[in-house]
């Protein structure tokens, strides 16, 4: 292992910029006379639009215009689109109602924006924007999933009657009712998993500029997906032909899921910015982050597990009810579908699995993928019910999970994914090394000592990374495939560019992509350049989520590698007068076989410009390749998190005491940035776990709508993290990579609710299990348990 | 408008300003120092931290003119030239960032507390003075070894 390839804990490239305030946010750009947009935004949750009256707005001091939905309807703007199709079971597509970026009819969630103000500065686009006087019509209103389809609610839109998008379903449900109906023991839980507002500390914003010489249009926005913006943004809004939208997604602040989807404010202030042929800027403050990032999870499911007599699950059965809000997001459709049902196989070989979806619409910010995405919710379906199986059949919850465990590879589970590799037994096993299992039960002893109470939970969680395969994902119902693409530009002086569609919001690809071409290459990673999130640049990309740019992004990096290193080989079989096939590529060096005769990288390099070696018509000029890498399958990262707390049943107050992570993410390029993945993934997850619950009231209206009210996780809530790893190979993969990004999120919810549970002594807490609602749960055991004495 | 003047990172500037401009919207609109970030608007993020007279405030909650006549620091005037900041080294070495975005905000804190509290920090410490700075990406752990670690390099 070189000091800066694969492997290697190199300091990050990025880093410099950053600690010295010079990174470059969208809302760091600038540009020349721009204008600044103020969105009017209902305040109520579902109301008719009867009259916008913009006349005492548009005289307010500094206002360069005011349009509403009818002036973005006049213009024929088209709808924002979801981009995943999902069948009912009754063979019915999906119900989408229209998506305007400006409602025009009826708003449909608190937040939703009914006008726009553009003006000289933002204080007087704010101020005018007092000024709009929209007439509402309220109406009644639905934020409760679990009330959404009943008798009587409020229609949200007339497309989807009981406000039911699909109900969709997989497995084989006949053979789980047979499974269940002659198991030995069921258990049975209702779960509610929380609502989360993604809460990246860069607020979405958006800058539009529209060069009407050209009739070009060029975007900055916080995205994930920059590519994945033009096209929707052309092909499907009609904004401007692809070829003369720019979409440039420079330093992005976190996005954790919540920047990969096409927002209404992008779209609007591009259509703006040509309306009044002026730059227009937005930069959301945290108050509308939160009424309009699209937000995370939201089910509330029904599950049951089935046992043999031998603690053999036989059966797993789950009924969810999926929370989408006001509208259908980007991708929000495959959420609760194909990235949550197709993971409740868990670690566990389960003959039987049956999941049914009902998603619906309620009068709330648009939910989509967030962190984990289908797969946090999968896993906490699973992980809840083993620890819950294993304490009622009174079989110790490690032991119940080893029986589980899948040991043979590859293995179809009957929810369609076929696991690729893996060893569950291995990060079980060191992970209650390093946990000190065995000397928990003191550590019990000397806690209720001091009046507490301990309790260890395990979550030995799976996800689907990588996510990718085209023909697999096309097959299910996405619109695009999810391949990746790179570029590899050397440079005559032997320097190296690297394209690629992949975008980094902090994951630190200039780092860890210049490793991999270092290791490649033989050259320093200081003469690398990582070029990414600029449509002009990059051709075209499908960006970064669902833990992929290693899998994917970093696989066709390689595949443009292994095209520029036989072209560099013709060339240097031209300098070195040898055969093509004598000639050898090592350490930065081509040498012919079994002579001593070589040439330096740079010096291939500098020969493949200059071209007096050969003539074009042996060989074309240049060394630059370009390469697009779509993947078999899916990679499967797996592991086991164990978490131990301390509830204080005076207060109801949970500590963490200790955090054990152990995760197989196959090949890992760089284990420093590894491990600050897996931090913050577990910080998420606790935060689901402990502080994060979006509260929205009957009527509608966002009651956790900033960082007074809504549970941030700070440092002092949480610990410090142990964290490690065991290895297995993902074989579908030239890297043996498996992705890292989301496994902490995906992982700890469960983790931190066994461990509760375990500690007070009951199930039936829900996240998040702030003091007050561990306190009434240890009460009302404890007053339940009197009573029955 | 009125003109407000005062000293950013040792060099006098003057400008006119509106008088509810914060003193963070002065940093990076009027002298399009964008190093300062805007993370919330209820004070709690700390994205904005800045030096005001060598103690740390959140610029989002002061006005531009009640900075008037002070000296302020921001993270663009933490560096010597090339060389880093103790602190800001520490952060790099220690990956104790990822998008960056918090950063500044965390990285002012943190050399405030050491101005405060001496440089031998335990974790404790540092979590509890954090309690005004949030960060989403990393879980806080590579924060406070950077700060622990940075503390000590300060000495």
């Amino acid at each position: 292992m070189s000091a800066t390839g694969i492997g290697a804990a190199v300091r990050r490239k990025e880093d410099f910029r950053f600690v010295t305030g010079k990174g470059q946010y969208t809302d760091d750009i600038n540009r020349p006379g721009q204008t600044y947009i103020h969105f009017v935004r209902s305040p109520h949750a579902h109301a008719k639009i009867k009259s916008i009256d913009s006349a005492e707005a548009k005289k307010a001091p500094g206002v360069v215009a005011v349009l509403t939905g009818a002036d973005l309807a006049n213009d024929k703007i088209g709808n924002l689109i979801c981009g995943w199709a999902i069948t009912s079971k009754d063979g019915s597509p999906m119900k989408m109602s229209a998506h305007p970026a400006i409602a025009n009819v009826k708003a449909c969630h608190v937040g939703d924006a009914v006008a726009v103000v553009i003006a000289e500065t933002l204080a007087q686009a704010k101020d005018a924007g007092e000024k709009v006087k929209v007439d509402y019509e309220v109406l009644p209103a639905v934020a409760d999933p679990a009330k959404a389809q009943a008798k009587g609610a409020p229609l949200i839109h007339d497309v989807a009657p009981h406000n039911t998008i699909y109900q969709w379903h997989l497995g084989d449900q006949k053979a789980v009712e047979a499974a269940i109906k002659s198991a030995k023991h069921v258990t049975k839980l209702h779960f509610i998993n929380n609502r989360l507002v993604p809460n990246a500390i860069e607020p979405r914003a958006a800058l539009a500029d529209y060069d009407a010489g050209s009739e070009h249009l060029t975007l900055w926005n916080t995205s994930q997906n920059p590519h994945v913006a033009r096209l929707v943004i052309a092909a499907f809004v009609g904004m401007a032909p692809e070829h003369k939208l720019r979409v440039i997604a420079p330093d992005v602040g976190g996005g954790f899921g919540s920047k990969i989807f096409i927002y209404p404010e992008e779209v609007v202030c591009l259509w703006a910015a040509r309306k009044v042929n002026r730059p227009v800027k937005w930069n959301s403050d945290r108050s509308e982050a939160f009424l309009t990032d699209c937000h995370g999870r939201d089910h509330v499911t029904h599950a049951e597990m089935a046992f043999d007599a031998e603690g053999k699950i036989t059966a797993l059965r789950a009924k969810t009810i999926a929370n989408l809000g006001a509208y259908m997001s980007t991708f929000s459709s495959s959420v609760p579908t194909y990235l949550y049902a197709t993971l409740l196989s868990g670690q566990y070989g389960i003959p039987n699995i049956y999941c049914e979806v009902d998603a619906v619409y309620t009068n709330t910010v648009p939910v989509d993928a967030y962190r984990g995405a289908g797969r946090p919710e999968a896993t906490y379906v699973v992980e809840r019910l083993v620890e819950v199986g294993a304490r009622e059949m009174g079989i110790d919850p490690a032991d119940l999970r080893k029986r589980n465990f899948i040991k043979s590879f590859p293995h179809a589970t009957p929810v369609i994914m076929t696991y690729d590799a893996g060893d569950y037994n291995a990060s079980l096993k060191k992970a209650m090394e390093l946990a000190d299992v065995k000397g928990f039960g003191k550590r019990k002893r000397d806690s209720a000592r001091h009046g507490k109470l301990r309790g260890l939970g395990y979550s030995t969680y799976i996800e689907a990374c990588g996510i990718a395969p085209s023909q697999a994902v096309g097959s299910l119902g996405a619109g695009v495939g999810l391949w990746e693409s790179a570029e590899v530009r050397v440079n005559p002086t032997g320097s190296v560019e690297i394209l690629t569609g992949s975008h980094s919001h902090g994951q630190g690809h200039e780092t860890t992509f210049a490793q991999l071409v270092s290791e490649r290459l033989g050259i320093p990673i200081e003469n690398i350049s990582i070029v990414h999130g600029d449509t002009d640049k990059v051709q075209f990309g499908m960006g970064t989520y669902g833990s992929r740019s290693g899998a994917v992004g970093m696989s066709a990096i390689v595949k443009a590698l292994d095209k520029v290193e036989a072209k560099a080989k013709k060339v240097a079989a031209f300098m070195l007068e040898a055969a093509e096939g004598d000639i050898e590529f090592k350490d930065g060096k081509f040498t012919v076989a079994g002579t001593d005769k070589a040439a330096a990288w740079g010096d291939v390099a500098l020969n493949a410009y200059i071209a007096h070696k050969f003539t074009g018509a042996e060989l074309e000029p240049g060394l630059k390749e370009g390469a697009f890498y779509d993947p078999t399958n899916f990679t499967f990262p797996a592991g086991c998190h164990i978490c131990e707390v301390e509830v204080d049943p005076e207060t109801g107050h949970t500590d963490i005491m200790a955090w054990t992570a152990v995760d197989d993410f196959g090949v890992i390029i760089n284990p420093m940035i590894v491990e600050g993945q897996v931090h913050g993934g577990i910080a998420q997850g606790v935060g689901q776990a402990l502080y994060e619950g979006t509260v929205y009231d009957k009527e509608g209206q966002l009651v956790t709508g900033s960082y007074m009210d809504y549970a941030m996780p700070r440092a002092d809530y949480l610990p410090s993290f142990r964290v490690d790893t065991t290895e297995t190979k993902c074989p579908s993969n030239p890297l043996g990579i498996k992705g890292c990004g989301e496994a902490g999120a995906i992982a700890a919810p469960a983790a931190v609710m066994n461990a509760i549970t375990d500690a007070i002594g009951t199930e039936h807490i829900a996240m998040p299990a702030t003091p007050a609602t561990v306190w009434a749960a240890i009460q009302k055991t404890h007053h339940s348990r009197k009573a029955a004495e | 408008m009125p003109a407000v003047s005062m000293t950013v990172n040792g060099k006098p500037v003057s400008a006119d300003a509106d008088s509810r401009t914060l003193l963070v919207q002065f940093l990076r609109e009027t002298l399009r120092l964008t190093g300062t970030h805007v993370g919330c608007d209820t004070s709690q993020c700390g994205a904005c931290v800045v030096h005001l007279d060598g103690k740390a405030v959140k610029s989002c909650t002061i006005f531009a003119w009640q900075a008037a006549g002070a000296n302020v620091t921001t993270i663009e005037g933490l560096a010597n030239g090339a060389t880093l900041h103790p602190m800001q080294e520490a952060f790099r070495d220690n990956h104790g960032l990822q998008c960056g975005f918090c950063t500044p905000g965390m990285i002012m804190t943190a050399v405030d507390m050491v101005n405060r509290k001496g440089h031998h920090l335990d974790d404790k410490t540092i979590r509890e003075e954090l309690e005004g700075n949030i960060c989403r990406c990393t879980g806080y752990h590579n924060i406070v070894k950077s700060i622990a670690a940075g503390a000590k390099a300060m000495a």
